[in-house]
């Protein structure tokens, strides 16, 4: 299997929030925004980020858990969550640059993008939509630098997109 | 098992400050559904002995937030808003879309009863189980952009202050009403997003006149369960392949396609206020917005396939800093078009405006064209207005739009709407003003003529219709047509679901049946359940009060305007058909079981399980059958 990375282009995705729903029914079987792994968050209408993890090279979601619940799946390269191992410490949550993972909604685990194994659901329906705010690449040809760099906050992303897409007076009083 | 639904609402009683849960019986829900038709059982249950002596503007009015069973399950969430219109003081149903819909189901409810009026302004904040009146002193008087900037701030401080385990959260769903609403302008709205709005019916300003600001939803759970669920998905699957396969013109373009097409095309656009209705002004092609304006070409509500909104942002010049949504067709026809207004940017400036301030664009550009027209004539003088009211000028109407927000100077007549504003001016100025009012029962007509006969909107469209001049739900003989029957389009309404995305009109019954697991045919639909919430939504309209009542032998009529010949265009020459509409009038009262005033019978509503309406009505027939 072809280590895969959903790329995502903030500033064309179009809120549908499509991807929350098949992403929640792959694995919850519910339609289920806040149990989805890839949120869409509109900060700022206009402005909608989605935000799913990004596989950062070191891991350090990986790193800061203390039960070992967490791993990697050399694979696919995704974040695999062991549901009986995790404590719901949220201690991957402080330690992901992006803040990205975030608790099931009511069940005592955290909720990580798992790239479907390989066959991810959101980028299947964006891409069907042509609304293209994520696609498939293969990972190794992304510089592991820059990969990091999408694991940032969605206020961060947000102010940044707000500054290109509505003009920088727009920044104020924002987030 | 209840399918489809939450089963629970959430009940506001502002003056006591009281909030609790109701539970709707199922065998109600199956009556009427959700949304629009559910809204006008709910008023007439609860305010129909009073209707009369009801302000829609007072504490005595409830104010109805409610989605029904396709919600969120059909793609395009959206939510009805109702309540006594202070626009036609009777019902309509208002849907607007956003993601709070989507939420506020998630939150465990179908659906939020507001009733009283709070000492001081508020806002609701709901979290699943959470819920709480909380203070809106700080943003009361804030245009949109900042109150939905403090709000999605402060709910995310407040959702992980008090539930930090969950890791960050993710922003709420938001309604709210921005100065004109406040103000209790007739013609506010209430928005969502920047420049999402529910306009017909004025429940804006039903929220300020309760001093409620804002509601904020946030739900965790799951959508409720549905009886076959594989049915829905597959059902999903449909809508979603036709809109991305076979819509690509709409999903490309959106509403705004319009905006050249309906003027050079149809002939049906409203120019200077409707005294023309065709334009060959290629400057207003959806191509140059996307050229010129647009920075983002898709944007949707929540499960949206469609995604027809555009969103567009003014970067430099004069007009720098608007953002609007396109504009959709509306608002470029009535912040455009109607207003002499022929650039993109002119028109996404003075939409923007009308967003910021929370007046619906529809009934805000009604009554912009119609001062515009009397200023034209001489009437209103820039005395009068403050401002030389020149056709084409955006800035101009941007401040009178700023002026009727706050109530200021002629501001105060114009926010109570363009049938109210032309009684009143026509007493101040001593002529008769109403043949400049393009409405239908206090509500403004939406920007489709029917005198070209191009169009969609049948000729008894706008008169006849419970919904006065919405042109979403327009009266019409057909059946078999969304856009051409309200008992069609009261299904979207009902469901709630956007109808936009409703390619296939039998999708709505499947869709019902799939999630309720009631069998629900389309006959029972129109024959019994549609027929029920027309006949009483008929009901409390005639009946209306306190300030104003309708004659349906005077006022189920066409703005006399439509039926002056169109003065320009292919179809110059062409007027509404006096015969024909009498005729169409008269064909329809019959099939809905009405008498030959619009009335419905005695037996009609005997036949809909409606005799308790009987009284009412009786009343209003010794009124007409007496004069
Ligand atoms: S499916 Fe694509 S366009 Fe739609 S919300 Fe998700 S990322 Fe955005
Ligand atoms: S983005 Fe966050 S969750 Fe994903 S690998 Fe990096 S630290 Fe872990
Ligand atoms: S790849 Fe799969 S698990 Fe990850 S966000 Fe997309 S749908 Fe969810």
């Amino acid at each position: 299997m072809k280590q895969i990375w959903i790329a995502r282009d903030y500033s064309k995705c179009s809120g549908c929030r499509r991807c929350e729903i098949v992403c929640s029914l792959k694995h919850e079987g519910e339609i289920w925004p806040e149990a989805s792994r890839i949120r869409i968050f509109m900060l700022i209408p206009g402005l909608e980020v989605p935000h799913l993890c990004v596989q950062c090279p070191d891991y350090p979601c990986v790193e800061a858990c203390p039960t070992k619940a967490l791993s990697i799946n050399r694979e696919t390269t995704a974040v695999e969550v062991d549901k009986e191992k995790c404590i719901a410490c949220g201690k991957c949550i402080d330690a992901c640059p992006g803040k990205i993972p975030h608790m099931h909604p009511t069940k005592k685990y955290i909720l990580i993008c798992n790239l479907c194994n390989g066959d991810p659901e959101c980028v299947k329906v964006c891409q069907e939509g042509r609304w293209n705010a994520l696609w498939l690449a293969s990972r190794p040809s992304l510089s592991q630098l820059s990969i990091k760099l999408y694991a940032r906050t969605p206020q961060e992303i947000t102010k940044d997109l707000a500054r290109n897409i509505y003009g920088e007076e727009f920044e104020k009083g924002m987030i | 098992m209840l399918y489809g639904y939450n089963g629970k609402f959430i009940e506001v009683d502002l003056s006591n400050e009281k909030i609790s849960i109701e539970k709707i019986d199922e065998q109600i829900l199956r009556e009427y559904i959700g949304g629009r038709a559910l809204a006008s059982k709910i008023l007439w249950d609860r305010l129909g002995n009073k209707w009369e002596e009801v302000d829609p503007l007072g504490p005595e009015n409830l104010l109805l937030f409610l989605t029904g069973p396709l919600t969120g399950y059909f793609p395009g969430a959206r939510i009805c808003i109702s309540g006594k219109s202070p626009q036609s003081n009777g019902i309509v149903g208002s849907t607007v879309g956003g993601n709070f819909a989507m939420e506020l189901r998630c939150a465990g409810y179908d659906g939020i009863i507001v009733s009283g009026e709070a000492k001081k302004p508020v806002y609701l904040f709901i979290k699943d189980d959470f819920i709480e009146i909380k203070d809106a002193n700080h943003i009361w008087g804030k245009r949109g952009i900042d109150t939905i900037k403090i709000l999605i701030n402060e709910t995310l401080k407040e959702l992980s202050n008090k539930w930090p385990w969950k890791g960050l959260w993710k922003d709420p769903g938001i309604l709210y009403i921005g100065p004109a609403g406040e103000n209790k302008s007739r013609i506010a709205a209430v928005m969502s997003k920047w420049s999402h709005a529910a306009g017909y019916g004025g429940y804006g300003g039903v929220m300020g006149s309760k001093k409620l600001k804002a509601i904020v939803v946030k739900g965790s759970n799951s959508l409720p369960p549905v009886a076959n669920k594989e049915k829905v998905l597959s059902l999903i699957a449909e809508v979603c392949r036709v809109s991305i396969q076979e819509k690509d013109d709409w999903r490309r373009w959106g509403t705004g396609f319009g905006g050249y097409g309906v003027g050079a095309d149809t002939s049906s656009e409203p120019i200077r206020n409707w005294q023309e209705e065709w334009h060959d002004n290629k400057s207003f092609g959806v191509d140059k917005f996307e050229e010129r304006v647009w920075i983002k070409r898709y944007w949707g509500d929540d499960g949206c396939p469609t995604t027809c909104l555009k969103l567009s942002a003014i970067k430099d010049g004069e007009f720098k800093g608007a953002i609007t949504d396109n504009p959709d067709y509306e608002l470029q026809a009535y912040l455009g078009t109607n207003l002499g207004i022929f650039t993109p940017e002119g028109n996404v400036y003075v939409a923007s405006v009308v967003d910021d301030l929370g007046l619906c664009g529809i009934q805000g550009g009604n009554v912009l064209g119609f001062a515009a027209e009397l200023y034209q004539r001489g009437i209103l003088t820039k005395k009068d207005l403050g401002i030389a009211l020149e056709w084409g000028n955006p800035k101009a109407f941007a401040r009178l739009a700023e002026k009727i927000a706050y109530r200021k100077g002629i501001g105060n007549i114009l926010a109570e709407g363009t049938y109210r504003a032309a009684l009143k001016l026509s007493k101040r100025k001593k002529i008769d003003l109403m043949k400049y009012a393009i409405q239908s029962k206090g509500i403004a007509i939406g920007a489709h003529g029917i005198r070209s006969g191009l169009d969609y909107p049948p000729i008894i469209a706008y008169a006849c219709s419970v919904q006065g001049g919405d042109h979403t739900s327009v009266a019409g003989l057909i059946r078999e047509e969304l856009w051409k029957c309200e008992l069609s389009m009261l299904f979207a309404d009902s469901g709630v679901v956007c109808a936009f995305n409703v390619f296939k009109l039998d999708w709505l019954w499947d869709f019902l049946e799939a999630i309720t697991g009631w069998n629900i045919t389309k006959e029972e639909w129109y024959e019994k359940i549609a027929a029920r919430v027309l006949a009483i939504q008929r009901a409390l309209l005639l009946l209306g009060g306190p300030d104003i009542y309708w004659d349906p032998r005077i006022h189920d009529e066409n703005p006399e305007r439509f039926y002056e010949p169109l003065p320009s265009g292919p179809k110059k020459g062409k007027a509404a058909d006096k015969e024909d509409f009498l005729k169409t009038k008269s064909e329809y009262y019959k099939t809905l079981g009405w008498d030959e005033y619009g009335i419905p019978t005695s037996e009609t509503l005997n036949k809909l399980g409606l005799k308790d309406l009987d009284n009412v009505l009786q009343k209003i027939r010794n009124k007409v059958y007496s004069s």
